[in-house]
């Protein structure tokens, strides 16, 4: 059987560069942008390619916010052009209004969300409360925990976001610095394999083909919204099913392979941590090294944040006695939204587990080996208890009196 | 695993140099990683680029590390605090016009330790004419960890420093080789 993979170059990208050459490889139409750090490069690069002549005649719109950007991505994919940006932090807030004006519109507009803290207090430096914040907005989200990750998940985006069956935007999201700006070996393809494996985009509905008007952002009050907004989630949902296809044609593709929930030897660990985000890496190490002294540990990602994978992380934990949900956000006035999810699938499936929840790596914070072999030893006394023997709210690495919840 | 940590002022090329120093690994086959510890990102503010080099994928994505080589670049910083996180066999290359004996006298952490010293300011002035002297520290880095020959590594870095006029080329170049010739 001939080798379906392509070609691949290796080269030394960061997070950022990686997302612009995908975008630049994947023929956007257009980009609106308003930089904001530490997403800025992305869009620097990508408009050094339009004026150096080589985006494929994909064009740059300079915007005067975060709103305009995503107004302007509305409207050139209303349009039917292929259409993305990247933002982070503040400039995602700023964009919340309009994110959801494009999965009501069913726009299938890519986004590069280099995730940041968001004020106050002011801080440039990685966290998860952006990508929290836009959990509900309708857009497929999927996590990124390494430079190459960023560059594949960005090609799996067009092709599922476009999909016909989906027609929804997508959010690829990286670690503010530890991902956007960590230089790490990356294998690109050639700009013809790159494209061909998204093809041409073919605008549905598109407001240009003046032969066949059509209205987008319609007013529906209660004779239709309800209908409108159900539909949507259906489609949300039901997405799934084509990113697990799109997962497998690129394995294919590029020798790469992803799932909805990665898993790192959890077929017998009695203690899981569960979290997303460049951390995987970090904690797969910890597994390693406890492994190594016996212990039954093991690692579940989250690859796609939303729609949540519930089955998959269902199997992924069924085996556990104790488990650890991660957040790099805070959770302001409950648990966080992982543990949320962590704890509705365990009900769902009438699983009683010792589950704790532990916050981590706000504004940057860093979390070690040390730290993570910290929270599998909570586990173990979980399970060698029988019970949770903690409040459910922990911290990794936080300063001063510790501080615990419920 | 091979860890070094850079400490550097902001504009003065550590994030470049470790950049370099990652092309030219990966060129050669290696799992690289390059990043650096940013505070507010003013100009001249004190600042940590940190490299990893390994035979298989580097998933550590953590900030700290326990480094091989402290690559000092801006002479003032060899008076503050370089020695945290370090183990016995940590080297340390620093940029000063001081000999390694006054330079231990008047920076007392470094008595006991493996200390090299090198000018990459000056030397940087006279062979690109800025005070860049991110260049120069890799030159030395390389007699002092044997990693390429210097032979080799020039040839790398000419790879990676190809997009630059032949005049910067030929100036990092020599900063390279003299400060492969004068570290001790």
């Amino acid at each position: 059987m001939a080798n379906t993979k392509a070609n691949q170059t290796r080269v030394v990208w960061d997070g950022n560069m990686a997302a612009a050459q995908a975008l630049r490889q994947a023929q956007v139409d257009v980009v609106a942008a308003y930089p904001i750090t530490p997403s800025t490069p992305i869009v620097q690069n990508y408009s050094q390619f339009v004026a150096d002549g080589n985006a494929n005649d994909g064009e740059f719109v300079m915007v005067e916010s975060e709103h305009s950007a995503m107004s302007a991505c509305v409207g050139a994919s209303a349009g039917g052009g292929r259409v993305a940006t990247a933002t982070s932090s503040q400039g995602y807030a700023l964009m919340v209004e309009v994110l959801y004006q494009a999965s009501g519109m069913r726009l299938p507009i890519i986004m590069n969300v280099v995730n940041r803290a968001l004020a106050s207090p002011l801080n440039i430096h990685g966290d998860h409360s952006d990508m929290y914040l836009g959990r509900d907005a309708g857009w497929i989200n999927l996590c990124a925990y390494s430079p190459q990750e960023v560059y594949d998940l960005n090609f799996i985006a067009f092709k599922t976001g476009e999909d016909l069956n989906v027609r929804l935007p997508v959010a690829i999201n990286q670690d503010g610095f530890l991902t956007s700006h960590t230089a790490e070996v990356v294998e690109h393809f050639s700009d013809e394999d790159a494209f061909g494996f998204i093809g041409s985009y073919v605008g549905k509905n598109p407001m240009l083909d003046g032969e066949n008007p059509v209205t987008y952002g319609a007013q529906t009050e209660g004779e239709w919204h309800f209908e409108h907004k159900m539909r949507q989630n259906h489609a949300l949902v039901n997405s799934l099913d084509t990113i697990r296809a799109n997962f497998k044609k690129y394995a294919e593709f590029s020798g790469r392979e992803y799932h909805p929930v990665e898993t790192y030897l959890t077929d017998d660990a009695e203690e899981i941590i569960v979290c997303m985000g460049s951390v995987f890496g970090t904690t797969q190490i910890t597994v390693d090294q406890l492994r190594a002294s016996g212990r039954k540990v093991g690692l579940v990602g989250i690859r796609v944040w939303r729609p949540f994978p519930k089955e998959d992380l269902a199997a992924a934990i069924k085996n556990a006695k104790s488990i650890a949900a991660l957040d790099r956000s805070c959770p302001m006035g409950t648990t966080g939204a992982l543990y949320n999810e962590v704890a509705a699938v365990l009900v769902e499936n009438g699983m009683s587990k010792n589950l704790l929840n532990y916050i981590y790596g706000l504004g940057g914070r860093d979390t070690t080996t040390e730290h993570l072999s910290g929270i599998f030893s909570d586990l173990k006394a979980c399970s060698d208890a029988g019970k949770r023997t903690k409040p459910v709210v922990q911290t990794i690495n936080l300063r001063g009196k510790m501080l615990s919840f419920y | 695993m091979l860890e070094i940590r850079w400490h550097s002022r902001a504009g003065q090329g550590a994030v470049t140099g470790a950049k370099g120093l990652s092309d030219v690994m990966a060129a050669e086959g290696k799992f690289v990683q390059a990043f650096s510890v940013y505070g507010a990102e003013k100009r001249g503010a004190p600042m940590n680029a940190f490299n990893r080099v390994a035979d298989e994928k580097i998933i550590d994505h953590s900030k700290t590390m326990v480094p091989d080589y402290v690559l000092v670049i801006d002479p003032s910083l060899a008076f503050g605090d370089i020695t945290y996180d370090t183990k016995e066999s940590t080297k340390y290359i620093i940029s000063t016009h001081l000999s390694k004996d006054e330079l231990i006298e008047k920076a007392p952490a470094l008595k006991g330790k493996e200390v090299y010293v090198v000018d990459c300011i000056r030397i940087s002035m006279d062979s690109i004419g800025r005070a860049i002297p991110n260049t120069p520290m890799l030159g030395a880095l390389m007699k002092v960890s044997k990693l390429f020959t210097i032979e080799d590594f020039k040839t790398g870095i000419t790879k990676v420093l190809s997009k630059f006029p032949q005049k910067i080329i030929d100036g990092n170049l020599k900063a390279i080789q003299t400060a492969f010739d004068e570290v001790k």
